[in-house]
């Protein structure tokens, strides 16, 4: 059984906030100088709080990563594990930019930045 | 080749030792090894037992593993018990019906806890305290119970009392000498360590013999003691000592210690030439040793023995160092002063502050021969150093033990210890070694660890390990790494100078001159801090909104179930009944959970992110202002009401307090800053638990710096009497700009002036005699900061990008489905996980 794969349109361009997060059902961060975009589920499986989009994003050892604002656990940007706890997950999904309009599609399961 | 058949009895911590030495040993080949373990768990940290109960798991206690065992090709059978030895035939029976042969054997069987022949001791809810097992046991019979006695006030009576006391049960112990760790300190210690103790809620009850244990009428048992008294508890931990399990060599008639255990040699070499001895269960000169590192000692040794190499046992030092719930102990070499003839001895004892300290030295007060110490185990590693390497003391011995006046701390340093000097005895470790292991590669602590092991044994080590590997890697012209984070190989003081001299702007400019990678929610936050204390540009301005923390990057501080609070400036606590009656309205309409806070303000709690720009709106156009309660900034000044209304007051407290808050209030720090204001000697603000405290004195303001409250509270001290308003804002100003320049990332002003070298005389020279040059520098930047200060939720409202990004999501402008209230005392709470479980509906808001 396979998901339905259909992009749905969540926002703007502008709604993008270079280097932080912003929420939809899903988390999206946007890095402007690397042209890259990434979207996780906001809802962070350890307090079932949908907060994901506001914490702090950056790298451990070169893997993108975003620090959920309670706690501090900090989850893959690329495939959605939580680094102190890899068999906990965020879900990933595929993000683009059509022109100005931003989209995304589930599910994914690797890699969900769109360089742009 | 025919190999040594080899067998070990006892998979304890020596045992374990004694087989990982000879696995690493080339001989390992010559030997065909099986290891007998009567417990279930493969050998384990029993030194750490007792963190099994602040949540240590037995895989992060163990030692060992039976994969570890397979690897070295050695046979483990755990879960069986030695039931004899055969010397004669050279035999072991065990209890599964198995007879092993040896041609070597090594005792390994450590020691079992004694306890007392009192009739009713093993009633059930009645333990020990030496095995996982035991603490399980003691965990689940806890479950159902209130109370929990500890017979036995030595070391690891107290280790067991502070386990009982983390089970909460209301916990005593019983001790039926006149003081606590008889063996190890003297009456004024045990005295001291008694009221520190009773201090922590822990009831001792000294001079008490328990003669029996029945059941209970109110709990479900009852200790009865010599003196016809009765203790009334729900269980009973026995902890009256330990004695070596020796039965095996005693039924087999090997030679026994006078006080018991299998008499060993310098070669740990029993009085049958095939079997050895070696830990707790050994009496080496008759003498049985309690603890792990002269076990791992002996192991080295035992094994030298067995591959023919030249090594002895020659004793070891019973010195420790501990802290029992929470209270430091040490006791080193002849504390007593009873071991060598015509002692001396130096004392100080601090009631105040609950401090006893204690040396014994020669008769020519030239050695240091015993120590000991209660409240304050800072003093330990010197002293031992003096005591271990027989090193001649000072001039003035007493400042070894004496309160460090500021600036002349008595420390030894690193470089006058010989490198013979023993850093680690449980690893038998010197400093030596640990300069070996640098020129021979290693690069930072964690490296010496790996290769020497040091410090992983009882742990007591690991502080003058840290300070000997920086010092020594300093000396070498090495770099010791205080890197903020991977991105960052520099200090936040180092950051804080680039960004102040540089004049780096963001984050950016800053990545690509000194870091690497992207950055982290350690350096951003601490970036952004440092930012807003130089340049005190607005912080949610687009070059810093990334950087934020999670409560300065919403203004308001993050509740556990994802919304917010609300906290306006009430300076100096003071407020008007409108600006009262207008709060209440808000919290009203907003639906918001309302309490006094401890910082003498209003907080409203529970507000979605969604509805901070709509309450802010509503406060500001009311006159508040943001009370900063999300940043590391200047939060409250507290005050007394002080002249104005108080009969004692001697000068305006309130007044002052609004003016040192409004002065400075946004300017963001290390960490938070805390002030208060107190009009009279009678203290009632509190300002001596603040980092900043005023209390007023018939001729000014005394002035007193870096208290704490919190998870290390501290007394602050006075820095300067008597000053006027304007000297006293003057004095404040440079020793915040001071402190803003040279903390570390959340070091709050109390742990900073106690890690600032030469301490609080040397702030004095530096803030009121000038002595770096520095004052009108440090002057400039308050001015700065005071000058540019803003309302940030004024800003952010009168900023339309800015609030874009105060919504839930950008698709809705909805509420979160996912929160659930409960109404409690007439206000709303967040649903706890059961009644989110129950969805108990939702309270109307
Ligand atoms: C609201 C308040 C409790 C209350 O209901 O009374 C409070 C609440 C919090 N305190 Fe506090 N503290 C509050 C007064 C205090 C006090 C008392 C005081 O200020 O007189 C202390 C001890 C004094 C001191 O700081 O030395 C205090 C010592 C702490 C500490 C320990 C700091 C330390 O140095 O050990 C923390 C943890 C930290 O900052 O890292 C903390 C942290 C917190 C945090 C921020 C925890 C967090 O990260 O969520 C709490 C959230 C505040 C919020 O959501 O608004 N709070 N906290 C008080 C707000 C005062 C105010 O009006 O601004
Ligand atoms: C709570 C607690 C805290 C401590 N804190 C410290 C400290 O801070 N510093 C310090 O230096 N020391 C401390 N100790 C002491 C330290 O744990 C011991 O010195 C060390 O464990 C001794 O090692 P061992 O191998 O001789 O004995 P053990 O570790 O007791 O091992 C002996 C093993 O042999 C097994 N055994 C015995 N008889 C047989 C048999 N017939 N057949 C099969 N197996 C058998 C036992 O079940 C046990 O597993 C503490 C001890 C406890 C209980
Ligand atoms: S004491 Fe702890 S629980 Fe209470 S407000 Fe302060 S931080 Fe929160
Ligand atoms: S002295 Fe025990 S670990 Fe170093």
């Amino acid at each position: 059984m396979t998901e339905q794969q259909t992009w749905i349109t969540v926002g703007q361009r502008s709604d993008l906030i270079d280097g932080a997060g912003v929420g939809a059902q899903v988390a999206l961060f946007y890095l402007k100088k690397h042209n890259q975009l990434f979207a996780v589920g906001n809802l962070c499986p350890f307090n079932d709080l949908n907060i994901i989009a506001r914490g702090i994003i950056g790298d451990i050892k070169g893997e993108p990563v975003v620090a959920s604002p309670l706690h501090k656990e900090h989850f893959s940007l690329l495939d959605g594990h939580c680094l102190e706890q890899p068999e906990v997950r965020l879900p990933v999904w595929q993000v683009r930019l059509e022109g100005n309009v931003l989209q995304v599609m589930r599910p994914a399961t690797q890699a969900t930045s769109t360089s742009f | 080749m025919n190999k040594l058949n080899l067998v070990v009895i006892g998979n304890g911590m020596v045992g374990h030792h004694f087989l990982e030495q000879l696995a690493a040993s080339p001989n390992a080949h010559a030997f065909q090894v099986t290891v007998i373990g009567e417990e279930n768990y493969c050998a384990y940290d029993r030194v750490h037992l007792s963190e099994y109960f602040q949540g240590k798991s037995s895989d992060e206690l163990a030692l060992g593993s039976a994969k570890q065992y397979k690897d070295w090709g050695f046979k483990l059978h755990l879960g069986v018990k030695a039931t004899a030895i055969e010397p004669c035939s050279r035999k072991v029976q065990l209890d599964d019906g198995t007879e092993l042969s040896y041609d070597k054997l090594i005792l390994a069987t450590g020691s079992y806890p004694f306890v007392p022949p009192i009739e009713g001791s093993t009633l059930e809810h009645c333990f020990t305290y030496r095995t996982l097992t035991d603490l399980d046991a003691i965990c689940s019979s806890a479950k159902t119970a209130n109370t929990g006695v500890v017979i036995g006030g030595g070391l690891l009576g107290l280790e067991a009392a502070k386990a009982l006391c983390d089970l909460d049960l209301d916990t005593f112990v019983v001790e039926h000498s006149p003081r606590l760790m008889n063996a190890q300190i003297d009456q004024e210690g045990g005295e001291l360590l008694q009221e520190k103790i009773e201090a922590l809620g822990v009831q001792v009850l000294t001079q008490r013999a328990a003669l029996r244990v029945t059941e209970g009428l109110g709990a479900r048992l009852c200790v009865e003691f010599a003196d016809g008294k009765k203790l009334e508890t729900d269980l009973i931990v026995f902890s009256a000592g330990i004695r070596p399990r020796d039965e095996l060599p005693r039924a087999a008639g090997l030679l026994l210690g006078e006080r018991g255990g299998v008499a060993v040699d310098n070669h740990c070499q029993s009085s049958d030439p095939q079997i050895l001895a070696i830990g707790e269960a050994a009496a080496w000169n008759n003498c049985c040793f309690g603890l792990v590192a002269p076990g791992y000692q002996m192991a080295k040794v035992a094994l030298a023995n067995l591959i023919g190499e030249e090594l002895a046992f020659t004793g070891a030092d019973m010195s420790t160092k501990l802290k029992l719930l929470g209270v430091d102990v040490g006791a080193i070499g002849d504390t007593q002063g009873n071991q060598n003839v015509g002692t001396k001895i130096y004392r100080y004892l601090d009631q105040i502050s609950q401090h006893y300290r204690k040396m014994v030295v020669s008769a020519d007060g030239q050695r240091l021969l015993g120590a000991i110490l209660v409240g304050d185990n800072s003093y330990y590693d010197t002293l031992m150093q003096y005591y271990r390497n027989g090193l001649d003391l000072p001039v003035h011995p007493e400042s070894l033990i004496l309160p460090s006046q500021s600036g002349s701390s008595p420390l030894l340093g690193m470089a006058a210890l010989p490198d013979s000097a023993i850093i680690c005895s449980c690893h038998n470790v010197s400093k030596g070694d640990i300069v070996d292991c640098l020129q021979g590669g290693c690069a930072s602590v964690a490296e010496v660890i790996e290769l020497s092991r040091a410090s992983t044994g009882c742990g007591g080590c690991s502080s003058q390990l840290k300070s000997l590997v920086e010092q020594q890697m300093a000396a070498m012209g090495m770099a010791v790494s205080s890197a903020l984070c991977e991105h960052f190989a520099y200090t936040r003081q180092e950051l804080e100078h680039m960004i102040r001299t540089e004049n780096i702007l963001n984050f950016n400019q800053l990545l690509e001159r000194h870091g690497q990678g992207m950055g982290c929610d350690i350096c951003k936050p601490t970036a952004a801090n440092i930012f807003a204390s130089v340049q005190n540009d607005f912080v949610l301005s687009a070059d810093h909104l990334g950087l934020q923390d999670t409560n300065d990057a919403f203004l308001a501080n993050m509740q556990k179930d994802g919304t917010y609070s609300v906290m306006p400036r009430i300076a100096g606590g003071e407020i008007t009944p409108e600006m009262l009656i207008l709060l209440g309205k808000v919290a009203r309409d907003f639906g918001l959970y309302s309490k006094i806070t401890g910082g003498q303000r209003i907080d409203l709690f529970g507000a979605e992110l969604s509805q901070l720009p709509a309450i802010w709106q509503r406060l500001i156009e009311a006159g508040f202002e943001t009370g900063q309660a999300y940043g590391k900034s200047v939060r409250t000044v507290k005050s007394c009401v002080g002249s104005a209304w108080c009969r004692y007051g001697v000068q305006d407290s309130v007044r002052l307090a609004i003016d040192l808050e409004n002065r400075y209030k946004g300017i963001r720090a290390p960490h938070k800053l805390k002030f208060a204001v107190s009009g009279c000697t009678r203290e009632c603000a509190e300002a001596q638990s603040k980092d900043f405290g005023v209390i007023a004195t018939e001729k000014g303001w005394n002035l007193y710096v870096a208290g704490n409250g919190g998870m290390r509270p501290r007394h602050a001290d006075l820095f300067a009497k008597d000053l006027d308003t304007d000297s006293l804002i003057r004095t404040i100003d440079r020793i915040m700009i001071f402190y803003i320049r040279t903390a570390g990332r959340l070091e709050r002003t109390a742990r900073w002036l106690e890690s600032l070298e030469g301490g609080l005389e040397y702030l004095r020279k530096v803030i009121l005699h000038d002595s770096l040059g520095l004052n009108a520098d440090l002057d400039q930047q308050m001015a700065h900061l005071v000058a540019s200060y803003q309302c940030e939720w004024q800003t952010t409202l009168n900023n339309p990008e800015s609030l874009k990004r105060f919504r839930q999501t950008i698709n809705s402008v909805g509420d979160d489905p996912q929160l659930l209230y409960v109404s409690e005392r007439g206000q709303k709470r967040p649903a706890n996980a059961q009644e989110r479980a129950q969805q108990i509906p939702l309270v109307s808001v």
